[in-house]
């Protein structure tokens, strides 16, 4: 697959969408002792955790654990109440809104519902951010879109609106937007989530066919076990707003903490347990039978 | 007791928060305002959208309206033997009220429901989201072109309204009810003032024209994003607006015309 840098008009080629490795530093988002909550509800408490440049990291845990808020924190969407959120160099909350857009060119986020833009068609969702951040003459955007097209396997679907686009498909097209500007990190939110075998297999080659291709750095949030763990080379997982393990795959299954046990594995009952806190089953019986009708 | 009370202050806040909400987005949105002029094919697709898509509902009421205050005014004028005026009460209460407010109450039905729901959805299904996260403002690419062709299409749709509701008043006073043709036009002619009523009028309707624009678009953008949240937005927008026209247009009438 071909790389094809897009420069904006009046920049360098350093500033163009490659990572910056100036610094040497082999960890592109750094994020330190970082808190975070909504409202009463206490989302992070002190995570730490590093996404190297280069690598696929999956970040899984249980739905509802703050897996896209994570994602979204990295993104600069939401900032941290508590420590310190480093991409590439830059700590995102302290960044003003045009360093931070400046930030975002070089990042791409494929939402869980794709979030395609429905007034647009499959070749113009993919052209949106060539034509916004990019002076470039139509003819080249044509073939620009159509390379990324191709790369998700799409080309023959230019012309069709979002609303004709099956879930994986659209996911695909909104994989080849998400290159589009050729950025150094693409964050994937729950990609697998309600896929058909068939594509979600087209998935999960894509992502990890792309990551190595074009040199990018990729971070999945999800919690479909078996298939993250295939294609990823390192693996976190949270729970109760926490970093509880990581590692690569097959640390992580191997770990002798019950509870990633019971998450790797699927079981339906141990430290997280089946039963909702509830007091004694047989004495919750036996109170109502005791208690008079209404 | 202290519960009541710690509710009610809570709400309070909340309202103000919105308030503050609401003029920090206003100024974003102007801040984009520039861009959008630079941009004139997302503005006239807006135009389209928001001023040529309510251009039918206008034209109908405006006949109506018209028609109507021909009927009324002329039963109550012919009781002073004064039916000739009948031009100038048309196009006077057209010019100067019913023009302007009913224009911007059909307008926020009409455009500004569809404004808070199209922007409310595209915040439901993350399309905002994922415009910022392209480094994209959606203040900016969604929000200011239509900001500004629902404040350039209302006083216009409101011109249209008034002139069709003259021409309603027309067909009944002088078509069907016997009215002289060339009384009918030169006391209009004569007592319709430039700058005291048809300027007056044109600023009411840009002022009731921005207003509009802005509670939908803002009751979209800050829209709980699910379904339920987007109805609700789409019904405040409506309610809202609708007040909030009837509330100014008393106090831009007793700053134009109270002595």
């Amino acid at each position: 697959m071909q790389r094809t840098p897009i420069r904006e008009p009046g920049t360098t080629d350093m500033d163009a969408a490659q990572p910056n490795t100036e610094t040497g530093d082999d960890i592109l988002v750094r994020i330190r002792d970082m808190h975070f909550s909504r409202g009463e509800r206490r989302i992070f408490d002190g995570v730490d955790l590093d996404i190297r440049r280069g690598k696929v990291t999956a970040i899984m845990g249980p739905s509802g654990t703050g897996k896209t808020t994570l994602l979204r924190l990295i993104g600069g969407q939401l900032a941290p109440d508590r420590g310190s959120v480093r991409v590439d160099g830059l700590e995102v909350p302290r960044l003003g809104r045009a360093e931070l857009y400046r930030l975002r060119r070089r990042m791409g986020m494929l939402f869980q519902s794709g979030a395609l833009l429905t007034d647009l068609n499959v070749f113009d969702n993919v052209a949106f951010p060539l034509r916004e951040h990019t002076d470039l003459p139509e003819a080249m955007i044509r073939d620009l879109v159509l390379i990324k097209l191709q790369a998700v396997g799409l080309r023959g679907a230019r012309d069709l609106s979002p609303a004709e686009l099956s879930g994986g498909m659209a996911r695909r097209v909104a994989m080849a937007r998400a290159i589009a500007l050729d950025p150094m990190m693409i964050m994937y939110d729950e990609p697998f989530t309600g896929q058909d075998p068939i594509s979600m297999g087209a998935l999960v080659t894509l992502i990890r066919r792309l990551n190595d291709a074009l040199g990018l750095t990729s971070i999945i949030v999800s919690h479909d076990v078996q298939e993250t763990a295939s294609i990823s080379d390192h693996v976190y997982v949270i729970s109760e707003g926490r970093v509880v393990a990581g590692g690569t795959p097959d640390e992580i299954e191997r770990s002798d903490s019950a509870w990633v046990q019971q998450f790797m594995r699927g079981l339906p009952d141990g430290p997280v347990p089946f039963h909702y806190p509830a007091p004694d089953y047989r004495q919750d019986l036996l109170d109502g039978a005791q208690e008079p009708r209404p | 007791m202290i519960d009541w009370l710690r509710s009610l202050g809570r709400d309070g806040i909340a309202v103000f928060e919105k308030i503050g909400r609401g003029n920090l987005f206003l100024l974003r949105t102007l801040a984009g305002l520039p861009e959008v002029l630079g941009r004139p094919r997302l503005l006239l697709a807006q135009l389209y959208s928001v001023g040529v898509l309510s251009l039918l509902i206008i034209l109908v009421s405006g006949l109506f309206v018209g028609m109507v205050l021909g009927l009324q005014g002329y039963n109550t004028l012919v009781q002073f033997k004064a039916e000739e005026s009948l031009g100038v009460v048309v196009s006077l209460s057209l010019v100067r009220e019913l023009g302007p407010v009913v224009t911007a109450l059909l307008f926020a039905g009409r455009a500004g429901s569809a404004l808070t729901a199209e922007i409310g959805l595209m915040k439901a299904t993350e399309q905002l989201s994922g415009m910022e996260m392209m480094a994209v403002d959606p203040i900016h690419r969604v929000v200011a072109p239509r900001f500004l062709a629902g404040v350039l299409s209302m006083p216009l749709l409101a011109a249209i309204f008034s002139a069709v509701g003259v021409y309603g008043g027309w067909f009944v006073g002088v078509g069907l009810l016997g009215v002289d043709d060339g009384a009918y036009w030169s006391q209009m002619q004569a007592k319709v003032d430039l700058y005291d009523d048809i300027w007056n009028g044109v600023i009411k309707s840009m002022v009731f024209g921005l207003v509009v624009t802005w509670i939908a678009v803002f009751e979209g953008y800050d829209a709980v994003p699910t379904s339920e949240g987007v109805g609700r937005a789409t019904t405040r927008t409506v309610v809202h607006g609708a007040l909030a026209v009837l509330g100014l247009d008393f106090i831009l009438t007793a700053l134009m015309f109270g002595d």
